[in-house]
Order: C-alpha cells, then structure tokens, then sequence
C-alpha cells in the first residue's frame, strides 16, 4: 500500500483526534478480501480489506464507480458480498441470521448522500424511526402513537443538529442541508457506536456541506463516535478525517493517516 | 453555408422507422381487426341518424322531469351513496394487507412468500376481472335481495380496484427510505409501515377516492339486479314508461355522482397538502 509522507494538513483544519492506534484501541469494523460483482462483466470490489478502529474518523476516497458505496453496504449486508469477512464490533456478520444482523445493524448509524428520509411525514417521525432496531412496533411508527421518552429523545436528536424548531415541519419540505441533518439525528437516535456515511455533502452546497461535515466532526470528537465516510472532496477528506483510504477499481490503493497527506496526494487516485 | 446544408441533407435520418415485413404484416392485421370489430358491434351510422328523432321524443316526453316521489327518491338516493361509502371503506381496508403481500420486492424471497404472492395477485385478479353486476347477482343469490348483497360487491370489487393499484404503487416507491431504516435495524414489517405506506400514500389517496366514484356509478346499476339502491326505481320508471319520474332520477343520479366527484378532488387536494404525522 501507498504510504504518501506529505504533510500539508490545512491552517483552518479541525484539531484531530489523538490518534487511536494506540495499544489496546478497539477494531470496530474489520473488512477482510470483500468481493462483489453486478453481472459477469462488472466486478465492483476486488477483495477490499480494511479496518477501522473505535473512535476514529475515516474517509474513503475513490472515483465515481471505483467501489465506495458497494463497500459501505457490503459493509453491513445491505448488499450481500460474494466473498470476504465483515466484522463489526467484533461479530461476524457475514454468517450472522437475519435478527442478530438487526441487533448489529442498530448500533451504526448510516447516513446516505440523499438522505433518504421517509417524504410526506414530519422530522420528528423520521427522527423516532431510527430507534426501530431497537424497539419495533407501532409505537416507533410515528410521533403520534410514540411514548413521551421515545418523543423527548428524538427531540433531543433533533436538537443536538440544531433543527427543534423544525420537528413538524414535513420532511420532504426541508432544504438539502436540513435535511442531512435530519437524517444524521436519526443516525443519533440510534445512538450509535459508529456512524458510516455515505457521501453526505455530495448533493449539498458548500455552506451546508461544511455545516453537516463539522456536526460529523463534533459527534466524533464530543461523542467518541466512530465515522467512515466517503467522499469526493479531498479537501473534506484530509480536514476532518484520522485516516484515508482510497479505493481504485474495487481495490484498496491507500491506506494514510491523514496528517501524512497532501490534496496531491489524493488527487491521483481520481481516474 | 450550402456545403453545410448540402451535408446535412446527406446524413439526415429518416423521421419514422421503416417498419419490417412482419411488422407490417401486424399493422394491417391490427387495423383489419378494429374494423371488423365494429362491424361486430353492429356500428351503423344510419341507424344513429335515424335515432336521432326517437331521441329527441324521448327527451320531450321525461321534460319537466317529476318531483311527485321525490322524498322516496331521495332515500333511494341516500341508501345508493351509503351502499358505495360502506362498500368502499370494507374494500379499502381489505385491500391494504393484501395489497401488501402482493406488491413484488417488500417481502424476502422464499418459498412461501412467493406462494402468498401468487396467491394475492390471483385474489386480486378474479375479483378485478368479474364484474361488479356479476358479483352483485352472486351476492343477491348468497344474502338475499336489498342494499347488503350491492355493499358486498362493491366491496369485492373495490378489493380488486384498490388491491392492484395500492400494490403498484407500493412497488414504485423510491427505495431510499426503505434502505435507510434496514441499516437502521428495522425489521421488515416496521419498514413496510414506515417507509413504504406513507410514500405510497398519496397514490393510496386518489386510487380510494377514485373508488369512491366509481362504486358511486356502480351502486346506481347494481339496483337493476335487485342490489339495493336508486336503480330498481329506474329500471320500473322506464318500464312503465315514465320517463318524466325517469328523467328525474337520471338528474339525481347525475348530481350525486358530480358531488362525489367534487367533493373527492378537494378532500384529495386538502389530504394531500395536509400536515405531516
């Protein structure tokens, strides 16, 4: 692996976290020889290992179609991998059955680039249904038929990225940035020991980009929550991440500390 | 600037496709069958002529029209609606769960889910493909003559209107929001109800209310097979040839269905831009 020695961390960057390879430093999700393929001809993920230790910032970087977002879900079996090994908090769940994969699934946090909240109902609704791993029913349908703690934390949530003034406002009447947020409340609502996020500043203006990539950055610092993203912005990338990899055709070319890198660095691994 | 033009004529396509022989063999076949279907309609321009003036008496004969039974109408009327709102709600409420097991991609893909599948769609396919007046005769025979055998096939066929139109658009739904509650942990059925219902609901909406419309036709002639409501009062008026009480129940028949209609556009429109939950 490419091991860049540039080191041109930004004046304006985010202080880091303490580096967290330090003995003793959790594994929170260990990805070993991912393999997955759409059709005979497209082979998305060539054996993708990498780690990701407990309360680390990480970022992954790769071209358009380079195997990001496959890797991300393959991740947590959103898409099934056809070979290799995840390990999220020490359990296997490529071999774990449907209810123990929830259980695991509840305790990370999954932000996507379009947010994808549920149109139609309020942010307070959308806020409540990420507790739905924990406790399903009808009760995690909607705030109307929510109990008073399940309501106060999914305020709390909503508070914490600055939108409890909007909590009945439709979710599919807020802005790109609000609704980003949103969504990472709802990552909040699980309380996560890990957030993964994928390309969550991508269909977002700069200020609100920055605005949703700094809440990422406190969440890890304040919070100790463990976050992997992706990214298209090297810039992004170096500011508020521990370490980067960089994924090139389904492999992994890259695997830096972040403070050993430079935006040149980076940018030949695009195309 | 001729050079230009000169190349571009050259390299102009054709504005339609040259169809092949097969498919112009399909085309003239295609065309040959609408003919000789309305040849076996018995579509006769003279015989429209020559109605024209049987029209016209028939219209001078029901003019004014009658107001002598029109408190009797009226409940006819009122138990005609009552007939298409009860039928539809059963119909809707039926319709939503089975609508669930027979939209493709919302259940995991076993043996059994996709005989339940089948088995949903096929429900739904034979109460869509029997007509209502069919159902209400099997109604009459099975319960008895009145409003309740016209209630249960409206019901039936707004489980077959309702089912496949709800289980449709289930499918249609933007995926993300499902996508997002699996990685949150959710199981299937909290995400059904979660992220698949509300997506789909304003579809939901308008399919329920187009129901509505359509069972409020319905009721009227389901009446004619004994099924309750204002059509037996039609079928005796123009038996009898009182085309004036005809005519009037024609206006009311007329008047109820427009209010429906009006009516369900503004509850879809107020619906539909409501508050959220």
């Amino acid at each position: 692996m490419a091991q860049a020695q540039v080191n041109v961390a930004g004046a304006s960057a985010p202080a880091r976290l303490p580096t967290p390879l330090a003995a003793g430093v959790r594994c929170d999700l260990a990805v070993e020889g991912l393999c997955k393929s759409f059709g005979k001809d497209r082979e998305v993920l060539r054996g993708v290992s990498f780690k990701v230790h407990e309360r680390e910032a990480v970022a992954l970087i790769g071209s358009n179609g380079a195997g990001k977002s496959t890797a991300l879900r393959c991740a947590l079996r959103l898409i099934e991998p056809e070979e290799g090994a995840v390990h999220l908090f020490d359990e296997d769940i490529t071999a774990a059955r449907h209810h123990r994969l929830r259980k695991v699934r509840a305790e990370v946090g999954f932000v996507f680039q379009k947010h994808n909240l549920v149109p139609r109902v309020s942010a307070l609704t959308n806020v409540i249904h990420g507790n739905l791993g924990r406790a399903g029913g009808i009760r995690g349908w909607s705030q109307m038929f929510a109990s008073s703690e399940l309501r106060s934390r999914a305020m709390a949530c909503l508070e914490r990225v600055g939108l409890a003034d909007h909590a009945l406002k439709r979710a599919d009447q807020l802005s790109g940035g609000q609704s980003q947020r949103v969504a990472i409340a709802r990552a909040l609502m699980q309380a996560p020991r890990m957030i993964v996020a994928d390309e969550p500043v991508a269909s977002l203006d700069p200020v609100a980009g920055h605005e949703v990539m700094e809440l990422f950055h406190q969440l890890t610092r304040e919070e100790g929550i463990t976050l992997l993203f992706t990214s298209h912005n090297i810039e992004q990338a170096l500011s508020y991440s521990d370490r980067v990899l960089a994924i090139k055709r389904g492999e992994i070319v890259l695997d830096a500390a972040s403070a050993s890198l430079s935006s040149s660095d980076l940018s030949k691994h695009y195309g | 600037m001729a050079d230009i033009s000169e190349t571009g004529r050259r390299h102009l396509p054709d504005r339609l496709e040259r169809p092949g022989i097969l498919q112009f063999m399909a085309y003239l076949l295609l065309a040959a069958f609408i003919l000789w279907s309305f040849q076996g309609a018995g579509w006769s321009f003279s015989a429209l002529v020559s109605g024209g003036p049987a029209m016209a008496d028939f219209l001078s004969r029901a003019w004014p029209p009658s107001t002598e039974r029109l408190p009797q109408l009226a409940e006819a009327l009122l138990e005609t609606f009552q007939m298409a709102l009860a039928g539809t709600i059963i119909g809707i409420i039926v319709s939503l769960p089975l609508a669930i097991l027979a939209a493709k991609g919302l259940a995991r893909q076993t043996f059994i889910s996709r005989t339940i599948y089948t088995a949903s769609r096929l429900l739904i396919a034979l109460f869509r493909t029997v007509p209502d007046l069919v159902w209400a005769l099997v109604f009459v025979i099975t319960v008895g003559l009145g409003p309740f055998a016209g209630t249960l096939a409206i019901a039936v066929d707004t489980i077959g209107f309702c089912g496949r139109f709800f289980a449709e658009s289930m499918e249609d739904v933007e995926k993300g929001p499902s996508e997002a509650l699996t990685a949150a942990g959710a199981g299937k059925v909290d995400t059904i109800f979660c992220a698949v219902v509300p997506a789909a609901m304003p579809s939901f909406i308008t399919t329920s209310l187009f129901a509505l419309e359509k069972a409020t036709r319905s009721s009227v002639v389901l009446g004619l097979v004994g099924a309750g409501g204002i059509g037996i009062e039609l079928k005796v008026a123009m038996d009898f040839f009182d085309y004036q009480l005809a005519m009037t129940i024609i206006l009311m028949i007329f008047v109820l269905v427009l209010c429906v209609e009006r009516l369900g556009s503004i509850a879809r429109n107020r619906i539909l831009e409501g508050s959220p939950r």
